[in-house]
């Protein structure tokens, strides 16, 4: 039996930054909202013995619960494509927050190039720079229309940084909180980068360096620099995310309520109008429809993207004759970079999520590309997370992985060796896109998504590329050994990269080639919103949580407009 | 690229490794403390001062079997994990660090049972890059991965595992690194880098877990385990000696 509840004006599937935003602004404008979400309730107060890596780290205790439901992978249309059965290359998010209350907190803005991607290229490289099966476009919005939502997200989130990197876009304001601390591991690649003839400057962060009250009048702590911080939530309250920031603002409007264990299966559709979600309570199995006037998409990549599959809402993407936009353009990103091993003993194991210094020199279009066959290029950073034992055993070339001698040079380098990474942007490829499965089901019965993604030419160009760089840098930083990445071959899912998934429901302002128009609205169904990184036309070299963040505020100011005039908003 | 270079200090290493430090001092857990006074001495609690093995880890000092119902087994488990991770002049190996202990307790647990893995059927053998694909569980993995490290040490050198060099050990190990073992659902690779991570896991996990007694997994890499901040020490040119701190050691 479906028990169906009274309506509401917004329901948003899951309350991560994405659920967390359109609530709070929706909510501030008198609208009823109601968030689903999967996972539970949890706070600051839950993090006072986070200091736990084997829990947290290791062993995942706040991401998704495979076990009721995962994806499928293959590299390529040829494979099966089988189920994550662990967690690895990504760590998907569950639980108030989402992955917003384990994330590192580097907070960036894409570049004014990524938007207008293809344009660019054109203009200054000719048609033909990439091979047609990369199929980057424009994102149907410029960089100054995205500058205030920007501008929004950051002050909402308390951004720590500094303004002098020469190659990003204009800021309309300065950051709201001055850098964190310059640590001696920094000064190091500052020194370096510099002697190089680079542009260094302090990652933007969420770790705040000093106490700060947000625009709707939530504290945010200063950092303590605790070492304990990717995939760990903050027992300060000092890494902002949604649960001490815009779940509350939301909250205290009395206009907001979360509903836990609330796993949405489908979207309910009646003509060209949505009429609200399906779900199930994760504890009993009951079903239950939430009927609303919007419905937002808040989910994650991946989960946004099922769920329009599911509930059959838009045309899937068909790599055979490029019909088709649902799915198409997934993009992840490639990790070029260095180690270095040297004499001296440093501080590694003290640190905090953001904490760290960038170069843009070899980042979107920054260099002369004529030359080199791949566009767009990688933002490389030194970062002092904090080494933790476990998952830091950093071994020189030709050490065994075991015995006497992994033993000795494991507890040496431990505090002895330095990374110097890139985030390589990742081009859209019409043989690298999201599907449905036609075997594999989630708990709830759902079919599961199915990834089909590989690493292409014009990646493992850009990952030989900047890796070269990282290698001078760190030579630069004086390190007794330099150990640069090994080139790319094939897109591996088992080992941890990077939670930086973009695409299948890519923004645009065409509907023939995008899922949603420039304020995630739905081609197909205008009460309908969709927002995460999976509006992404393709991967920056960046992380990507300033962009969803500001487009996050971009699709609330949507949400809001239509729900007083209606209509298409574009 | 260059080339590896093996001259490093051993003094130097062992003086900063804090291996011959004193007295362990115990503190209590301030998290949630917004802007604490972080520097160690001042929170420390000189109340909960111990030093022995005993007092950490496991409850009351008491040691005992949770998943393996044979001593036999868990012996060859202690042998491999101390191959994996041997004791020498940095300090204590596997053995010492109790490992094997801390693997037993997870492998009765979620770990073991892979509570949070997907286990859905069917199962089919994939590419590498698919990762897993295993109907195992981890704890039937490692059930039978010990069951063979002892029959190959009878059928290569007619011995008990655990009576056999230190080499010999290593041999049937690599063997099983090399993915020449036969093993049923699962290859011995994969099963050999299992054990390689949970060796690593018992000696770094906090001790709460029944491993890395007294700490000693931390000291040899000089990781300070849980302390509240480093809001202080964080500016220093100098490496900092912290002495390290568990999550259990608190009233
Ligand atoms: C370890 C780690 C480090 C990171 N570091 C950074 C960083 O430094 N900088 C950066 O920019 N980004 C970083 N990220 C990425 C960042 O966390 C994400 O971009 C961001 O949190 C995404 O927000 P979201 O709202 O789109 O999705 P999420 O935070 O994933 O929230 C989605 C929510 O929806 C819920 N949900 C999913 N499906 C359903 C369903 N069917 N029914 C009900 N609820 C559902 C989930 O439980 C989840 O709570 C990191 C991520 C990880 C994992
Ligand atoms: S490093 Fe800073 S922001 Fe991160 S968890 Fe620790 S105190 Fe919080």
């Amino acid at each position: 039996m479906v028990t169906t509840l009274d309506s509401v004006d917004v329901v948003t599937v899951g309350v991560g930054w994405t659920g967390g935003i359109i609530a709070a602004e929706c909510a501030k404008e008198g609208l009823k909202v109601v968030g689903l979400e999967r996972g539970r309730e949890r706070g600051t107060e839950d993090f006072s013995i986070v200091h736990d890596e084997y829990r947290y780290a290791v062993r995942y205790e706040l991401m998704q619960d495979l076990s009721r439901e995962t994806i499928t992978f293959r590299n390529n249309r040829r494979q099966r494509a089988l189920p994550m059965r662990q967690l690895g290359s990504f760590l998907l998010g569950e639980g108030l927050g989402g992955a917003g209350t384990h994330w590192n907190g580097q907070t960036w803005r894409f570049l004014p190039y990524d938007l207008q991607i293809k344009t660019i290229t054109d203009e200054k490289y000719g048609a033909n720079k990439l091979p047609a099966e990369y199929t980057i476009q424009d994102w149907g919005i410029t960089y100054d229309e995205l500058e205030p939502y920007f501008d929004r997200f950051e002050k909402t989130a308390g951004i720590s940084g500094e303004d002098k990197n020469p190659f990003w876009g204009k800021r309309s304001s300065a950051y709201p909180t001055p850098p964190m601390k310059k640590t001696p591991i920094l000064q190091r690649f500052e020194t370096a980068t510099s002697n190089l003839g680079l542009s260094p400057f302090m990652v933007p962060s969420a770790n705040l360096s000093e106490a700060y009250e947000n625009p709707d009048g939530q504290q945010i702590n200063a950092c303590q620099y605790c070492g304990f911080c990717e995939r760990f939530g903050c027992e300060y309250g000092a890494k902002t995310s949604p649960e001490i920031t815009v779940v509350p603002a939301a909250r205290e409007t009395g206009n907001y309520e979360v509903k836990f264990n609330a796993n949405v299966v489908e979207v309910m559709k009646e003509g060209d109008r949505v009429t609200g979600v399906r779900y199930f309570d994760t504890v009993t199995f009951e079903e239950f429809i939430q009927p609303a006037n919007v419905v937002v998409l808040t989910s994650y990549v991946m989960n946004n993207a099922k769920l329009l599959m599911v509930s059959e809402i838009g045309q899937q993407y068909d790599p055979e004759t490029g019909q088709g936009s649902l799915g198409k353009n997934y993009a992840y990103q490639i990790l070029p970079g260095a180690t270095g091993f040297f004499d001296e003993q440093m501080n590694t194991f003290m640190g905090a999520g953001a904490l760290g210094m960038t170069v843009d020199d070899f980042n979107g279009d920054s260099f002369e590309h004529g030359d080199l066959d791949f566009i767009h290029g990688a933002s490389l950073s030194i970062t002092q997370t904090g080494s933790r034992p476990i998952l830091a055993n950093s071994t020189p070339p030709d050490t065994p992985s075991w015995g006497a001698e992994f033993k000795r040079a494991s507890i040496e380098n431990f505090t002895r060796t330095l990374n110097v990474g890139g985030q390589g942007a990742s081009m859209p490829h019409k043989e690298n896109f999201l599907a449905l499965n036609g075997t594999y089901k989630d708990i709830y019965g759902v079919p599961l998504l199915e990834l089909t993604y590989n690493f292409t030419d014009q990646d493992r160009a850009l990952h030989n590329y900047i890796t070269e760089r990282a290698g001078e840098i760190m030579q630069e930083m004086g390190a007794k050994t330099v150990v640069t990445r090994n080139p790319i071959t094939d897109y591996d899912i088992v080992p941890y990269q990077t939670t930086h998934n973009t695409g299948g429901t890519v923004m645009g302002a065409d509907q023939a080639t995008s899922v949603v128009n420039n304020f995630l609205q739905h081609w197909d169904a205008e009460n309908l919103f969709v927002v995460g990184a999976g509006n992404f036309a393709h991967n920056g070299g960046y992380n990507p949580t300033g962009t969803v963040g500001a487009l996050a505020y971009r699709c609330a100011e949507g949400v809001i407009r239509y729900s007083r005039e209606g209509g298409s908003l574009v | 690229m260059a080339k590896k270079d093996k001259n490093f200090s051993r003094r130097d290493f062992l003086k900063t490794s804090g291996i011959a430090t004193g007295a362990l001092i115990g503190g209590g857990i301030i998290g949630g403390l917004i802007g604490a006074n972080t520097n160690q001495q001042d929170t420390a609690s000189p109340t909960s001062t111990g030093t022995s093995e005993e007092s950490m880890g496991a409850a009351g000092g008491v040691r005992g079997l949770v998943f393996f119902g044979n001593n036999a087994e868990f012996e060859i488990l202690n042998q491999a994990t101390e191959r994996i991770f041997p004791e020498d002049d940095l300090g204590p190996g596997a053995i010492g660090l109790k490992v094997a202990y801390f693997i037993d307790q997870q492998l009765a647990g979620s770990y073991g049972e892979n509570s949070k893995e997907y286990m859905q059927a069917p199962f089919y053998e994939g590419e590498p890059t698919q990762g897993y694909q295993s109907r195992l569980k981890r704890n039937e993995m490692f059930r039978q991965g010990i069951q063979l490290m002892q029959q190959e040490a009878q059928s290569r050198f007619n011995a008990n595992f655990v009576d056999i060099e230190g080499e010999q050990m290593d041999e049937i190990l690599t063997a099983f690194q090399e993915g020449e073992i036969q093993m049923r659902g699962v290859d011995s690779q994969f099963f050999f880098r299992l054990l390689r991570q949970a060796t690593l896991e018992g000696v770094y996990a906090d001790p709460i877990y029944g491993g890395n007694a007294n700490m000693g997994g931390w000291r040899m890499k000089d990781f300070p385990g849980h302390q509240a901040a480093y809001i202080n020490e964080i500016e220093s040119e100098d490496f900092v000696e912290i002495e390290p701190q568990s999550l259990g050691m608190h009233d």
